[in-house]
């Protein structure tokens, strides 16, 4: 496949401080990249360049084979999805959905095959001539797809465009964008900062980090191999323990570990907090001084203070260098030891 | 319980209504009154329709109320126009709009009767900087204040300079509200310029037109302060405005009755005013 939007070497500066640094990836036709990052990263303003709403300090946007960035927005043949919806709130529904092909001057109807289409896309047909006031946080959504979807255009941005629902209703935006996505063979670049909405939509994850790319891969190595310790304690609910032994940072996720009383080999920790949230319960411990979580099912209360002993398979290690925070082979590193009360030591496993 | 509530919220409620019946609602009434009883600033025993059948065969008044009716027709779209013109200009993002801003709001900030007065510089006849500005062309200069074809003309240059900076203060507060997304979005479909004005911008400023529109309409009618520094209504009643000549009938005839009359005329054109507008336009405005 060839790529279908590349970016190489985009730079932002705002007030000295490089809000976008150095950021270089490519997006396939028809791909789903989610950029995922905490807020100030740069993903949004990645985005807007590439929209054209902003203007790179350097570096390079292609758009199918052709560089934009001397392009206006309205010239680069995408469409966006904003978080705000960005309707206008004097205008129906209708009229929002068609304001671009009037602006654009498409001709009447061609204008009206495509409002259909776009709007049994989106089930909005009962809504058409209501204004946007009037209209649920879910419908407003639909607008601003079907909005995006009547312009044709082959690349779609959408910035954090389901922040603004409530959970329930996020759950079942997420497999509608997906499937509309797939069925228009629509290229889609989608900024958020939630990592389940990235995990679960993306083909491609992009994480970003202080206005540079933290690591790029499928949405299953970003939880099964994170590239640094940036990565592994971004992703994950809770996310990765991170525990600092000589030159090495040893990771394990919460879901690898498991608690058994104090008597057997294990490491020996003290129980700080149970947090009890339905499905599972996350007992917080202290290791030294150190935090470490586990992940177990069901409802489980420990006492808080008592001693216990936690264990994990070998394969639930991750190792990361410390300088770095890059991660390294798991057979590069020497085993981790774990001081106990009863002078055992545990190395991992169980 | 219910009438000692009663009572309270009476109280609370008298200081403004002592106001507003001895400053506005008693005058109103002896106004009505006095155009049906009076006759010049006597009261007559019965009611008569005299001062208003005068209204009908009074050729000044005829000419007053055209001369009102053209001053608010013209001044108050076009101090609309620039007033959306200089707001759309000065929010934009560029070097010094602050001193612009100020610039343009200084009109606003001075009374009448100041503004009348270095307008009178301008417009007089040897002295005055328009008419030097025309000798250097070679023109031989207008009469501004003097002509009767240009008089009124004049005085509504000079209503527009004052009235546009404040109403592009409104305009620039509401351009602020509208969310910048919207502009983005409409980028993003290759909207022009224009395409953006008109189904955007303008929309969106109608709530603001309809309240500048009310205030224009109103001050049209009640700026009267620069005839008296200016033309004083004249020459030949070219420039006289409907609430000049009734201050004309009132303190130089005094013929307080018939300025009461014209009074009532004046009250009633405000009403039919106030309700055309926010009967018909309101019902196109789109309020958020």
């Amino acid at each position: 496949m060839s790529s279908f939007l590349r970016v190489a070497g985009l730079r932002r500066i705002y007030d000295s401080v490089a809000a976008v640094d150095d950021i270089s990836f490519e997006v396939n036709k028809g791909e789903f990249v989610a950029l995922l990052g905490p807020s100030g990263c740069g993903k949004s303003t990645t985005l807007k360049m590439i929209a054209g709403l902003e203007q790179p300090d350097a570096g390079s946007i292609e758009i199918d084979g052709s560089d934009v960035l001397a392009k206006t927005p309205g010239k680069r043949n995408l469409s966006m999805v904003f978080q705000s919806y960005a309707l206008f709130p004097h205008l129906s529904v209708k009229e929002n959905i068609l304001f671009g092909l009037k602006a654009r001057k498409v001709a009447k109807k061609e204008q009206k095959t495509r409002l259909a289409s776009a709007v049994a896309m989106v089930d909005l047909e009962p809504h058409l001539n209501k204004k946007p006031g009037q209209l649920s946080g879910g419908q407003s959504q639909r607008v601003a797809l079907a909005r995006s979807i009547v312009s044709n255009a082959p690349l779609c941005l959408m910035d954090e465009p389901l922040s603004n629902l409530d959970t329930k209703l996020r759950a079942d935006m997420r497999s509608e964008i997906r499937s509309l996505q797939k069925k228009l063979g629509l290229t889609v670049v989608y900024v958020t900062h939630d990592q389940i909405e990235a995990m679960s939509m993306a083909d491609r994850i992009i994480l970003l980090n202080e206005g540079r790319v933290e690591q790029a891969a499928v949405p299953e190595s970003f939880y099964n191999e994170p590239g640094s310790t940036f990565v592994a304690s971004f992703i994950g609910h809770p996310p990765m323990n991170l525990v600092s032994h000589n030159d090495f940072q040893l990771g394990v996720r919460p879901e690898d570990v498991a608690v058994t009383d104090g008597n057997g080999n294990g490491v020996d920790v003290i129980v700080r907090e149970c947090d009890y949230q339905g499905s599972e319960t996350i007992v917080t411990t202290d290791y030294q001084g150190s935090v470490i979580r586990a992940c177990l099912p069901g409802k489980r209360s420990l006492q808080e203070g008592s001693r216990v002993q936690l264990q994990w398979l070998p394969e639930a290690e991750h190792f990361f260098d410390k300088q770095s925070g890059q991660r390294v082979d798991r057979n590069s590193v020497p085993p981790f030891q774990f001081t106990s009360s009863n002078n055992n030591t545990y190395s991992g496993g169980i | 319980m219910r009438s000692s509530r009663q009572i309270h919220a009476w109280l609370l409620l008298l200081p403004a209504l002592c106001l507003l019946v001895a400053f506005t609602h008693y005058p109103v009434i002896k106004t009505i009154a006095r155009s049906f009883f009076g006759f010049g600033t006597r009261w007559e025993g019965k009611a008569s329709l005299d001062n208003y059948r005068f209204l009908l065969e009074d050729d000044v008044l005829m000419q007053v109320l055209f001369n009102s009716f053209l001053y608010a027709a013209i001044t108050v779209p076009v101090s609309i126009i620039l007033a959306i013109a200089m707001a759309l200009w000065v929010n934009s993002k560029m070097v010094g709009r602050g001193i612009l801003r100020t610039a343009y709001f200084t009109p606003t900030v001075l009374p009448m009767i100041s503004v009348a007065n270095i307008w009178l510089f301008f417009y007089s006849p040897e002295i005055g900087l328009l008419n030097k500005l025309l000798g250097l062309v070679g023109h031989g200069g207008i009469n501004w204040l003097g002509d009767p074809s240009v008089a009124l003309y004049s005085l509504m240059a000079m209503t527009i300079w004052k009235e546009a900076g404040f109403f592009m203060i409104f305009y620039l507060a509401a351009l602020q509200t509208i969310d910048s997304n919207l502009y983005h979005a409409a980028a993003i479909e290759n909207a022009s310029k224009w395409t953006v004005f008109k189904r955007i911008t303008f929309p969106l400023l109608m709530p603001t037109t309809l309240f500048v529109l009310v205030n224009a309409l109103l001050n049209a009618f009640k700026l009267v302060d620069h005839l008296f520094i200016l033309t004083k209504g004249g020459p030949n009643n070219a420039s006289n405005l409907l609430l000049y000549y009734i201050f004309e009938n009132a303190f130089s005839f005094f013929d307080t009755a018939y300025a009461a009359a014209l009074t009532v005329l004046l009250l009633s054109i405000l009403v039919v005013l106030a309700l055309v507008q926010f009967g018909v336009i309101e019902k196109r405005v789109h309020y958020r």
